[in-house]
């Protein structure tokens, strides 16, 4: 009774099990439990909850309000292509749109409020990878996801794609300020 | 259909002569695959190496899509045929069902390959393997794909089919082996897998070739996962099988109980439905009961059935080795091992790395919330080459010493080197999984050519560790790249040079039973049904657990540190 050989048993499936190997599956079978109600204990106490608040949408619905945004909020541009530097209204709406390859526009958050932030791609799959905090969600075109999001601590905040979108996929950064 | 039987001297294994046949191609065409995959993985790692970066961005895209296709689809999938025609006919003293049709399906594996090789040297490929859409490929690449699927496919039918001539032809009694159970298990979950391969890329060939106007990037994430995450099933329960064949035959070592390693096993295929899940956590497009419910109910009964695995493999060992009188302490069986055998060490340090490393962090990164801080980073390759690379492939690599003489009739050449290559292998793959983990830790994406992020409009600068992690990266990738060279250079030496083994005797019938004192039929008398203790394994279990638990928290309390979402 080797494990290349048939069972020299051949009721195996009535030799009794030893107690060590029940321990370790009961112990095994606990553990996943845990990990099964952390989750939902997560989703009820835990303050980082990726938000399911997601639309149907197209690249030309989407940019049409991200343009709107911007036209209404802008507060200065920065940087040789004059990317606008967009105050997002104290817990309003914002948007961040992903495309070939950049982020736009740069957002304005403040310490501690909270914002929506809608994200989309107008084209291929990108990935919003929040740096130094490391906050990583995909970014789909079609998909309007609104994310709600506080931040906790002021600075200067760098949105790396981390979805590989093509040859000028490494240039694609974007910023955002938390005053 | 007349074929001949050869009973191999040295093991009393028999093989089928086309069986024989098809393992040897199979095996070839899969080193073959793992030196091209291997050449991209230098191209890769030098260029992400910072103070390297070898290759212009449009080289790395290419050979990384080429390193992701050659290694994970090519040398897998054409090694696990071989094994699947070893844990039927093999293992089974019958003959191969279809011959004929199993060179077939090997064919089309074998073109399939070239074609999606093809594809992407030429340049208007690089979408990485996973081919997210609206990115789209030229048209070869998935029909490559969808080739190579179709025959694997076939052999797995051709494995069905042997099980059934096996039976039928009552060349054994009872039950089938465990290996050969866990080879049904990896050949289910392949149809499986397979068949929701076709559902996604047929149609996405259809699109590459304007029949099609548009896929769902959502839908197609999903679909694709489906082939993606359950093909991770298959190798999990290919290189398990591969763990228990191997204590076999080093240790003549039986399952501590044949109920609960086959129960473990069954929960692989009743519970990968949608593991793939896991893949799409910090995706729009599902709602968090439908991940909570498919990354728990659905992944931690398979992770379940991999921690029982991960107990009853050295559990078997252990027993084995008390029999044999290694009885002091709580680690003599351990310490008394095979360590200079490369079948056993690369076996045990598969084992160790694929519970340690990539077990663990497999499940960290498969929990629903905790995903967001590792998601596309770094991580999540360094999480695969732990369970892929150093699980998988360092198995594959250790069975080949034993099939090398007994398949291939060849002595491995240069015993010494033949004494390091795991460790070399095995261990420098494990700190360069943890390291590119670390990097994934600190925000590192993965598939990015410049952590310098030269002509963005803006500036980032990662952490002074993050660097570190990715020059030890390189070194560490370098050093497994070496590891991995070795083994290609013993086995194609050994098949070349190696000294000829006598290849035993050729009959026209099966034999129904190995010679008594070989090592396929040794191990049968040995047992009985008595329950032997197994307090070391028990130590290196809760030693697991302990360390699973304490990680675990640990990356709950960096959620708990990052902005807060809803
Ligand atoms: C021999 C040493 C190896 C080294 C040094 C190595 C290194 C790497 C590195 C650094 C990456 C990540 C690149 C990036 O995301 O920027 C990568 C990706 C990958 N590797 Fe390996 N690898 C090796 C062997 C293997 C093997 C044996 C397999 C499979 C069995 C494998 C499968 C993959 C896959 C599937 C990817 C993902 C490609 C993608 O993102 O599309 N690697 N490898
Ligand atoms: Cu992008
Ligand atoms: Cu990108």
């Amino acid at each position: 009774m080797s494990a290349i050989l048939p069972p020299a048993d051949r009721l195996w499936w009535k030799q009794s099990i030893d107690k060590t190997e029940w321990m370790w599956i009961f112990l095994a079978f606990t553990w996943a439990m845990i990990m099964f109600f952390m989750m939902i204990y997560w989703h009820i106490n835990g303050k980082q909850n990726l938000s399911n608040e997601v639309y149907k949408t197209t690249p030309e619905a989407f940019a049409a309000k991200a343009e709107k945004f911007i036209a209404a909020n802008t507060v200065r541009t920065e940087t040789e292509q004059n990317i606008p530097v967009v105050k997002v209204p104290e817990g309003g709406d914002g948007y961040l749109v992903a495309s070939l390859w950049k982020w736009s526009p740069i957002l304005e958050l403040e310490k501690g409020k909270t914002y929506k932030i809608h994200l989309s791609s107008m084209d291929y799959q990108h990935g919003f990878s929040l740096q130094p905090v490391n906050i990583n969600i995909q970014v789909l075109p079609g998909y309007e996801h609104v994310v709600k999001m506080t931040p906790t601590q002021s600075g200067t905040y760098a949105i790396v794609c981390n979805e590989y979108c093509g040859i000028g996929h490494h240039t694609m950064l974007g910023r955002i300020y938390v005053k | 259909m007349a074929t001949t039987y050869r009973t191999c001297p040295r093991t009393g294994l028999q093989f089928d002569t086309e069986a024989e046949k098809l393992m040897r191609w199979n095996a070839v065409a899969g080193v073959l695959a793992l030196l091209v995959g291997g050449i991209m993985a230098l191209g890769v790692i030098l260029t992400r190496w910072p103070a390297i970066k070898l290759l212009p961005p449009d080289w790395f895209y290419l050979v990384l899509t080429a390193h992701g296709v050659d290694m994970l689809l090519v040398w897998i999938i054409f090694f696990e045929m071989a094994v699947l025609y070893f844990a039927s006919s093999t293992l089974l003293r019958c003959r191969l069902a279809t011959p004929k049709i199993a060179w077939l399906g090997f064919w089309l594996m074998a073109i399939g390959a070239v074609i999606g090789n093809y594809a992407v040297l030429a340049g208007e490929s690089s979408v990485m393997f996973t081919s997210y859409v609206p990115m789209q490929a030229s048209p070869w690449f998935y029909l490559g794909l969808i080739l190579f699927a179709v025959g694997a496919l076939i052999g797995c039918f051709v494995f069905l089919g042997t099980l059934v001539v096996a039976k039928k032809e009552r060349t054994y009694e009872g039950s089938i082996p465990l290996v050969t159970f866990g080879a049904l298990t990896a050949c289910i979950i392949a149809v499986f897998t397979i068949l929701t391969g076709a559902g996604i890329l047929v149609p996405t060939l259809f699109w590459s070739m304007g029949l099609i106007k548009e896929i769902d990037p959502q839908l197609y994430r999903m679909v694709w996962w489906g082939l993606g995450h359950s093909s991770q099933q298959i190798n999990v329960s290919a290189h398990v099988s591969i763990w228990y064949l191997i204590a076999a035959v080093v240790f003549g070592a039986k399952p501590l109980s044949e109920k609960v390693s086959r129960f473990a096993f069954f929960l692989y295929i009743l519970f990968l439905q949608l593991a793939s899940a896991h893949h799409l956590l910090s995706d729009p497009g599902m709602s968090a009961e439908w991940k909570v419910l498919n990354t728990s109910y659905f992944m931690y009964f398979a992770v379940l059935a991999s921690m029982i695995h991960g107990f009853t493999v050295p559990g078997a060992i252990e027993a084995a080795q008390r029999k044999k009188g290694y009885t002091n302490g709580l680690f003599e069986w351990l310490r008394k091992a095979p360590w200079g055998n490369p079948i056993f060490s690369g076996m045990f340090l598969s084992l160790v790395n694929f519970g340690f490393l990539g077990g663990i962090s497999g499940v960290v990164l498969g929990t629903e919330q905790l995903n967001m801080l590792m998601h596309n980073t770094f991580y999540v390759p360094g999480h695969f080459h732990a369970t892929v690379v150093s699980g998988t492939t360092l198995a594959f690599m250790a069975v080949t010493y034993l099939l090398v003489p007994t398949l291939f009739k060849r002595e491995m050449i240069s015993p010494g080197l033949c004494k390091i290559q795991p460790y070399l292998f095995g261990l420098s793959m494990a700190v360069l999984t943890l390291v590119m983990m670390g990097a994934g830790t600190l925000g590192v994406s993965r598939r990015h050519w410049d952590m310098a992020f030269s002509g963005a409009p803006f500036q980032y600068e990662w952490p002074g560790a993050a660097h570190l992690m990715m020059s030890l990266t390189g070194i560490f990738g370098v050093l497994a790249i070496i590891g991995g060279a070795l083994w290609i250079w013993l086995v194609v030496g050994s098949l070349l040079w190696g000294k000829k083994l006598d290849e035993g005797k050729l009959s026209d019938k099966p034999v129904p039973h190995a010679p008594l004192d070989s090592v396929a039929a040794s191990a049968s008398h040995t047992g009985s049904a008595e329950h032997v203790a197994v307090p070391g394994t028990v130590v290196l279990a809760m030693l697991l657990l302990v360390s699973f638990v304490l990680y675990y928290f640990v990356n709950w309390k960096y959620l708990s540190e990052v902005w807060a979402l809803s």
